[in-house]
């Protein structure tokens, strides 16, 4: 199929040489103009985005599902998420090179030079109100949220940097890995601790089978890259990148602050912040206020914890680099969750 | 003072100047707060003593944390060293 041709057929005029580079292709796509200027602000495998003046236009992930990429689009449309979501500015996505593509008005993004600025209030209050939303009304059908999928990549990706240790273990006989002595220096801190402390995980956390029914509307992927705001956002932060919007258990988009915690990354403060004002908001995945909130973010701390640590093992191995401080943090929590004995899967169904 | 375990009479013990609870029938002891550090700071200067290393400042004694303040799992000091770290910026914006 000629992509081009697509773009053009989706409402884009220019069309720049087929051997232009995807960013500049996409900021050719997102204006209109044969070689606008752009500032490049992401390229993953999972997504390209370029800024336009005040368009920002995204390449989704090749592999993306064109059907649930439109209804998330649409649910980022939806009146019911207004203020919540940033809306898209065209409700469908369009095609460049076989990669869907959406547009987006710009929206300043949280200083990642000042983290202690971080808005954990407001974070917070989003996905309170994201995970409040009645599913009934939003358009569907509704796709399942994607955070598990995304810790099946990250140990598929942890696989294929390799290293001394090349994937899980068979589940019997493994040893134990010793809990660090005082939080400091583990023995062993590699991708063995991330598989170990991976299997006492159920399956649909690390996304082998389908999690269990029921859940909310979920963000999927949260983290402060996550949150904009802007004119175009009515002044308000919001929530980007519906990627992995979908229903399911709400404590997954608390686990990456829980897991950044739990490993000494994230002072108790920002945590506490964060935690009180979910609360406060009526949000759903953490019980009620004063009473523990660990029983129900358990599996997905942990979860995120292994998504986190598998990503930093592979990053630093593909980069030839060695951990940082709060990689090893991370990796650290791995080596002590390793210790919990396995999940044990409950009956399956005949 | 009842022992929280068996429910028997807690006594009042003094031990290098430190007030420990030591239960009358399963011989557990209750710690005030303060009460472990200054136990461990006396252990320091034993060690130190028998050793003839300097001893560590003397930590003050940190606040205990509530029982819901984190899982099992989770790091032995958790926060306490959070912003400075090399890496956590760059962590808290990353999937």
């Amino acid at each position: 199929m000629n992509q081009e041709h697509a773009a053009r057929r989706l409402g884009k005029g220019a069309v720049p040489a087929p051997a232009a580079p995807l960013p500049a292709a996409l900021a050719a796509y997102a204006t209109g103009e044969p070689e606008p200027a752009y500032r490049l602000l992401a390229e993953r495998e999972d997504g390209t985005v370029v800024r336009c003046g005040q368009v920002v236009a995204k390449a989704h992930a090749a592999d993306s599902d064109p059907e649930e990429l439109a209804v998330r689009m649409r649910i980022a449309a939806d009146r019911a998420l207004a203020g919540v979501l940033l809306p898209p500015l065209r409700p469908a996505a369009g095609l460049l090179r076989g990669r869907p593509v959406s547009l987006w008005p710009y929206g300043d993004p949280v200083d990642a030079e000042r983290p202690e600025d971080a808005p954990w209030e407001a974070a917070a209050e989003l996905l309170a109100a994201l995970h409040r939303v009645p599913l009934a009304a939003l358009p569907g059908p509704l796709p399942a949220m994607r955070g598990p999928a995304k810790l099946a990549r990250a140990l598929r990706r942890l696989a294929r940097a390799g290293g001394p240790d090349r994937g899980p273990r068979p589940a019997a006989g493994s040893p134990a890995v010793p809990p660090a002595p005082g939080g400091g220096g583990v023995s062993g801190l590699g991708p063995q601790v991330v598989w170990d402390a991976a299997r006492t995980l159920p399956a649909w956390a690390r996304g082998e089978v389908p999690a269990p029914g029921g859940g909310v509307l979920c963000h999927g992927d949260l983290h402060l890259g996550q949150l904009v705001r802007g004119s175009a956002a009515g002044g308000g932060w919001r929530l980007i990148d519906v990627d992995d919007l979908g229903v399911g258990a709400p404590a997954w988009d608390l686990a990456r602050p829980a897991a950044w915690y739990a490993a000494g990354v994230l002072g108790g403060g920002a945590w506490g912040r964060f935690l009180g004002a979910y609360r406060t908001a009526g949000g759903p995945a953490a019980g009620p206020a004063g009473c523990d909130p660990w029983p129900a973010l358990d599996v997905a701390a942990r979860a995120l914890t292994v998504q986190t640590a598998a990503l930093a093992l592979a990053k630093a191995a593909e980069n030839r680099r060695r951990l940082d401080d709060v990689e090893r943090l991370m990796v650290e929590s791995c080596a002590r969750i390793a210790t919990l004995p396995p999940h044990l899967e409950g009956p399956r169904p005949a | 003072m009842q022992c929280p375990k068996c429910h028997a009479m807690m006594h009042t013990y003094n031990r290098n100047g430190v007030q420990i609870e030591q239960c009358s029938g399963c011989r557990g002891i209750f710690l005030d707060y303060g009460e472990l550090e200054a136990l461990t700071r006396l252990e320091s200067q034993y060690t130190a003593g028998q050793y003839g290393q300097a001893p560590p400042p003397a930590a003050p004694p940190a606040p205990y944390p509530a029982p819901h303040a984190g899982p099992a799992w989770g790091a032995p000091h958790h926060g306490h060293h959070g912003h400075h770290r090399k890496g956590f910026g760059r962590m808290l914006f990353s999937s």
